[in-house]
């Protein structure tokens, strides 16, 4: 836990030091903001549906490009051999890598608080419940795809290389039950359980199943079991 | 101490390092030299257990490189080839990072911080960004990183690489004063590199050891015969190349005329010093004798020899 923590501070750090968390947390409100407000009055109801359709195809672009360099900026400059050679488990520097890139994410999350202080005060029969579901589904996603996206960063030593793949795969998973009209009917309900959005929406709508959190977790823990044995498997290349 | 023991490591069809085996022990230091792509690095990695090896054990302090790979890296300092530091982060922070990890926190840090700094001369550049030092510097930084947790073992790729000749002067003074009380594992593709630091010599060629002894050991066992050049007026070709009928134990080597000069080579054991028995025989057949040098091989044709049949990167 201690070795996790390290990591995560300087990976944190390592953000920070870098225009990286800037851009991100500016453009990443000002994107949201711009859609919500667009869409906020014109629907007239005292949700946050306007944010949370927004926030998902935001996500699609950002997450990625968060995690793009976390473990193939190591790669490149050397710094994974430094890494690998100290005593730290590659499962606790994953950990702390995954750790910094879903707090910067929840960062972004909380910069939309904004939008949800505005709706208090002007909105009525506040369904505070279905808020707290659908930022958790949220702040789900968001930490689904960043493991995706550390996993692609695992792969390469290139950034731009590690995005592409990484925004492929977060693109499969967000897109798989868009495409169930063209498969057969035995395999829509298994793809329709692996699509990323069909267990947001429930969370959206203020259900919280734990078949979905179910699904989130093992996303989660899949994907970065993924990364640790791509570690792995490289010492013994 | 180290063991290592028939090990050898194949990336696909090539093979890096092909069964190779020695030992290190306690305050010495060594030098592993190699040509480029000889099979250092790979060797390197495999002791700090950043890859793990095809064949054969590496067991440090009696701990294995695969079973206990924490144990041994907890004990190990190491300065990586190329000193891959985060050029973001300023020193002070990045060295607090690497102690964090080694489990050094507090008041322990603030000790091991001042005495890095101390040994690798980082008093002015503590809070600066690593981006922002010079090369010498961040070769100071990375030996610092290797050393914050102050470990009995040392190894060092090629540690001086890129320096200029008074910063490896510092950098080589600093090895050897820490050889003293530490096992020292120095890579170098560069024979006066190592010379000058070293107790002992282990050279690698093509993935395989091809020598290891001290300096004198090396020459002993490796130093081929004595090339002899004379310069000298009035011989008769018969009697320069037919030395070998007075004198069994010279050889003729070569003869070229320029004017009346004649430069001459003979090749005789290194075991036989023959100077005087050619001098005589010159006498005998009236060479006037200008010049007579004899060429013993050094330690850097050894290293030639060994090494002539570079690999490719490994």
């Amino acid at each position: 836990m201690h070795n996790i923590k390290t990591v995560f501070y300087r990976e944190l750090i390592g953000f920070f030091n870098s225009p990286m968390a800037y851009i991100f947390l500016v453009i990443f409100a000002i994107v949201n903001g711009y859609f919500f407000t667009n869409r906020f009055f014109l629907f007239g109801q005292s949700d946050l549906r306007s944010l949370f359709d927004i926030v998902p195809l935001v996500f699609l672009f950002f997450v990625p490009a968060i995690s793009m360099g976390s473990i193939s900026r190591e790669n490149d400059i050397g710094t994974m051999e430094t890494m690998s050679t100290l005593p730290l488990s590659n499962y606790q520097f994953v950990m702390g890598k995954f750790s910094a890139a879903l707090c910067l994410i929840l960062l972004g999350l909380l910069a939309t608080f904004i939008h949800l202080i505005t709706l208090v005060f002007v909105g009525t029969n506040i369904d505070y419940g279905a808020l707290f579901s659908g930022y958790l589904g949220l702040s789900f996603m968001g930490a689904s795809f960043a493991a995706i996206g550390i996993y692609a960063s695992s792969l390469t030593q290139n950034q731009v290389v590690a995005f592409i793949i990484g925004l492929f795969m977060v693109l499969i998973f967000y897109m798989l039950d868009k495409t169930l009209v063209f498969v057969p009917s035995s395999l829509a309900g298994f793809l329709q359980f692996l699509a990323i959005d069909y267990h947001l929406s429930n969370m959206s709508r203020g259900v919280i199943d734990s078949r979905n959190l179910v699904y989130f977790f093992s996303m989660i823990g899949f994907f970065l079991f993924l990364t640790v044995q791509t570690l792995e498997v490289r010492r013994w290349k | 101490m180290i063991k290592v023991k028939k090990l050898s490591k194949n990336y696909g069809a090539v093979e890096a390092v092909k069964s190779i085996s020695f030992d290190l022990n306690d305050g010495e230091v060594i030098g592993f030299l190699g040509a480029n792509g000889a099979g250092k690095t790979t060797t390197l990695k495999m002791i700090t257990g950043y890859m793990v090896p095809t064949e054969g054990s590496i067991t440090v302090n009696g701990l294995d490189i695969i079973d206990d790979t924490h144990e041994i890296q907890k004990q190990i300092g190491y300065l990586p080839e190329l000193n891959p530091l985060y050029a973001e982060m300023r020193v002070y922070d990045y060295l607090e990072f690497l102690a964090a990890i080694r489990n050094i926190k507090g008041s322990q840090f603030k000790d091991a911080l001042s005495r890095v700094v101390e040994q690798c001369g980082l008093r002015g550049v503590v809070h600066k960004n690593i981006s922002d030092c010079s090369k010498g510097y961040k070769q100071r930084i990375g030996l610092a990183a290797a050393m914050i947790h102050d470990p009995k073992i040392l190894i060092l790729d090629e540690p001086v690489t890129g320096l200029d000749p008074n910063q490896i002067i510092e950098i080589r003074s600093l090895i050897k004063s820490l050889g003293e009380e530490k096992l020292v594992f120095m890579s170098s593709h560069i024979l006066q590199e190592i010379q000058a630091t070293v107790d002992r010599i282990i050279i690698i060629n093509q993935g395989e050891i091809v020598a290891n002894g001290t300096n004198e050991e090396l020459m002993t066992s490796f130093m081929g015969n004595v090339l002899l050049t004379m310069e000298v007026k009035g011989a008769k070709v018969e009697s320069i190349k037919h030395i070998q009928a007075s004198l069994p134990h010279v050889k003729f080597i070569s003869s070229k005329k320029e004017k009346s000069i004649q430069t001459v080579q003979f090749e005789y054991d290194k075991s036989k010093d023959s100077r005087e028995d050619i001098f005589k025989y010159a006498v005998k057949n009236k060479w006037s004798i200008l010049k007579m040098t004899p060429k013993t091989t050094d330690l850097e044709d050894i290293f030639r020899n060994l090494t002539m049949e570079g690999g490719g990167d490994a």
